[in-house]
């Protein structure tokens, strides 16, 4: 039988046979589109309408874009210099940008001071690094702590005593606090807030006039806050709501989850009503009807009441977000914060915050991109930022007509800084996870 | 048993125990809150007084009886500058409901598709739709309100491109709809005689295909056998209301906006202030309705869809009957959010000129009158009624679909 067989087979191979390439559809560039753009005739369609859009898009403005005139004094100008380049005008003029880009970030800010400007941007952003990156050298945060106080002095000038003065307040505050810590929570925030008060409005004044008298130093020319504008009064509104509204939320959110009825009800009853009502609203409250409520012959800048109202808004907001955090907080981590003997505001501080806030990460961010792009809402009360002057650019003789290269310019530059908001939020998320997934 | 905590027996109240004694800590700290409120509260309303008092005004809402003297070019209620400012208000209300309705309807569409095309296996289309969502939401609303403003009434034909042999510009969907700078014109319906019982008609049909919904469900409970719902439902939708407008004679007819001298006259005029607001609204929140849709669908476990095609489920059963249901718990409160941010950025309409409340009662009333505090508080309830409204109405639908837990 085994001779049979062995004679029946004539050939058997002894090597292996090299691998064949896989079929080309199978590979490469092709395979890809195949699985992504091609996979159905549903796919297909949407594939070529996606096509069809772009196409459409592209061919509209790339032209458009590139070959728009960068150096005219006015829009008639700038449409002589296509006509005499094209034959036609259907092209971009950012002339607009290279003549009046001072006034879009600064507004009216005088120019030869545009360095205080720049100086308190570049501050910002090293103040608030430390606070964004661990990473950093923790000394950093001196600038951080600093920084308001310099903020204010650069940009509205006038002496440097007066931030300084405010400083000390918040640095005699702080000393108060630590010799207070030993006599428990509540008594040492009660004698600091006591002491800062008495320093900020019967010390303080009269030490730092004469100090001032003294050393008649640091002294910057003043600058009105109707000259502020452009994209400098959206950041410093921005600014300012952000810092202060993230602890206002904090504190209404556990007023909100509190057990104590009163401290709950008004805390309820400031965020509903906050939210029900929108910013325009509360903005012109605070242009035009905010003086009733206030004493007799008060009258504080607009800038100011502008940042307590946005503050108010977002932090209305910012209590929802860190409730959800709270709520989304199993009961037993409440539990483990008593049974290990903490108060309730260590608890909060050491157990409960850390876990709610980064649960709400993405919303806070999320609040702060909103508060930062409703800063934009100030234009209808008459301040001039980047949309108000680009009414305002537009009403000028020589720019009138001209749209589309502001509105991109703006939209530009907020889609970057709201954009690396939220790209750092993610950022942050991944970083804190502690779940391995 | 005597515990630690019991207070020591002989003992009266001491006045330390306000503070120490946990028991009556949060009275302590409740009393002095309630104080503190108080006293904020006293501090204002006394310098409102003080300061009316120097100005030599009083509250008084009696103004909104008078003529208001001023136009609202778009109302839905008759309304001529001789009426009184509250009726003034009123349409300006009206305009701020319309616009809100028109845009979370619109929203919602566009949120839905470009939720569900960001998912799709298709690289193209996701990318795109990636675009639209991070282009809108990094982009304040005023400013899309604007950009939309401008190329509703800098880049549409003028009414004149319409006319004669030489159009440049001609009408779109079979002469019907006019795209024009100062407005679009759309054919307007005209209710005829008999109109009413077509109407009654279309009605009650709705409410056929709904008692119908209700017996097949009630019918494949009973007997297991599935009734082709979806044709027989549309047949109930159209047919009747179909059958009654042909047998009463076509009563309802429509308007067509036709150029005459130099613009459009017939059909529904709606103005670019309108438009704009409406679009920019729309596309705006519906780039957020997107992200809400997106996490929403990706936060039903994958096993949720094997488990249903591992019974058998087609892909549209399993996507109505299991994802869907579970996807909108997650979809609907963050969505309430949305509809409530989209009717408050109406009052947006500053910008374009659209009259709504804010620009009736909070603009040319309270600049005519001269009463900010009345016409601002008045307004202000206004929008705090209408969010409370959409917000209650809409938990209340939250309620329903939500998880039934014990």
């Amino acid at each position: 039988m085994s001779d049979t067989h062995a004679q029946t087979v004539a050939y058997v191979r002894d090597t292996m046979l090299d691998q064949k390439p896989a079929p080309r559809s199978q590979v490469g560039a092709i395979r890809w589109v195949r699985e992504n753009l091609f996979s159905g005739w549903f796919n297909s369609i949407l594939t070529l309408v996606s096509i069809y859009v772009i196409f459409n898009i592209v061919a509209g403005s790339l032209p458009w874009m590139v070959g728009g005139v960068w150096h005219a004094e006015s829009l008639s100008e700038c449409r002589d210099i296509l006509n005499a380049k094209f034959g036609n005008t259907h092209y971009a003029c950012w002339a607009v940008l290279t003549e009046r880009w001072n006034q879009l970030l600064y507004g009216f800010y005088p120019e030869t001071e545009y360095w205080r400007a720049n100086l308190a941007f570049f501050l910002m952003l090293a103040a608030i690094a430390p606070i964004l990156f661990d990473a950093l050298p923790r000394k950093l945060l001196w600038i951080s702590l600093a920084f308001p106080f310099l903020m204010v002095w650069l940009v509205w000038g006038g002496s440097v005593w007066g931030p300084v003065g405010a400083a000390i307040g918040f640095a005699i505050g702080a000393l108060v606090m630590t010799a207070l810590a030993r006599y428990g929570d509540v008594p040492a925030m009660f004698g600091a807030v006591l002491a800062a008060v008495v320093w900020w409005l019967f010390i303080g004044p009269s030490v730092m006039g004469g100090v001032e008298s003294l050393l008649p130093i640091g002294h910057l020319k003043e600058v009105e806050s109707r000259e502020l504008g452009g994209f400098m009064i959206c950041v410093i509104i921005g600014i300012a709501g952000i810092a202060l509204s993230l602890p206002i939320g904090v504190i209404l959110a556990l007023g909100r989850q509190s057990d104590l009825f009163i401290v709950k009800i008004i805390c309820v009853g400031f965020i509903e009503f906050i939210r029900g009502v929108p910013l325009i609203t509360l903005l012109f409250t605070a242009s035009l009807i905010l003086n009733y409520f206030l004493p007799p012959n008060t009258n504080f800048d607009l800038t100011i009441r502008v940042i307590i109202m946005v503050t108010m808004f977002a932090s209305a907001y910012m209590a929802e977000v860190i409730r959800g955090g709270l709520a989304a907080l199993p009961k037993g981590q409440y539990e483990a914060a008593d049974a290990l003997g903490l108060d309730y505001w260590k608890a909060q501080r050491l157990i409960i915050m850390p876990q709610a806030l980064k649960i709400s990460i993405p919303g806070i961010v999320n609040t702060f991109i909103g508060l930062f792009k409703d800063t934009t809402l100030v234009m209808f009360i008459g301040i001039f930022d980047m949309l108000g002057l680009s009414n305002a650019i537009r009403a000028n003789s020589a720019w009138n007509g001209i749209y589309w290269e502001l509105f991109i310019f703006i939209g530009l530059v907020f889609w970057a800084s709201c954009f690396a908001m939220s790209q750092y939020s993610q950022w942050l998320e991944r970083k804190l996870r502690t779940d391995h997934h | 048993m005597t515990t630690m905590t019991d207070p020591p027996k002989g003992e009266g109240f001491r006045l330390s125990q306000l503070i120490y004694d946990t028991r009556y800590r949060s009275i302590t700290i409740q009393v002095i809150a309630l104080l503190v409120f108080m006293m904020f509260a006293a501090f204002l309303i006394r310098n409102t007084i003080i300061n009316l008092e120097t100005l030599g005004k009083d509250i008084d809402f009696s103004f909104l009886g008078y003529s208001s003297n001023y136009d609202i070019n778009q109302r839905l209620i008759p309304y001529v500058s001789s009426d009184t400012h509250l009726r003034a208000a009123v349409v300006g209300l009206l305009n701020t409901l319309l616009v809100a309705f028109m845009g979370c309807i619109l929203a919602t569409v566009i949120g839905v598709i470009a939720g569900v095309l960001r998912l799709s296996k298709n690289w193209l289309t996701a990318k795109i739709m990636t675009v639209y969502v991070e282009t809108f939401r990094n982009i304040p609303v005023l400013l899309w309100i604007l950009a939309f403003m401008a190329v509703l009434s800098e880049s549409l034909p003028v009414p004149r491109a319409f006319k004669g042999a030489d159009a440049t510009a001609s009408m779109w969907l079979w002469d019907s709809v006019a795209v024009t700078n100062r407005g679009t014109y759309i054919p307007m319906p005209i209710w005829g005689a008999n109109s009413a019982f077509v109407v009654v008609t279309f009605l009650l049909s709705l409410l056929g295909m709904w008692m119908f919904s209700k017996y097949a469900l009630r019918r494949f409970e009973a007997t297991g056998k599935i009734l082709p719902t979806f044709w027989i439902k549309l047949a109930i939708f159209v047919v009747p209301s179909v059958v009654v407008y042909f047998i009463l004679g076509r009563p309802i007819g429509l308007s067509y906006p036709e150029f005459k001298g130099f613009n459009f006259t017939g059909g529904l005029h709606l103005r670019n202030s309108m438009l704009a607001l409406w679009l920019a609204l729309s596309f705006y929140t519906g780039s957020y309705i997107a992200e809400i849709v997106r996490s929403g669908i990706l936060a039903v476990s994958q096993g949720q869809t094997e488990a249903a095609y591992a019974l058998g489920l087609r892909p549209s059963r399993t996507m109505n009957l299991v994802i869907l249901p579970q996807a909108l718990r997650v979809i609907i409160p963050p969505l309430i959010s949305q509809y409530l941010n989209l009717t408050k950025n109406s009052s947006l309409a500053l910008a374009v000129g659209y009259m709504d409340l804010r620009s009736t009662l909070g603009g040319t009333t309270l600049n005519t009158t001269g009463r900010e505090l009345e016409a601002m508080l008045l307004m202000m309830l206004m929008y705090l009624v209408v969010s409370l409204f959409i917000s209650s109405s809409m938990n209340l639908y939250n309620k329903a679909v939500k998880l039934k837990e014990r």
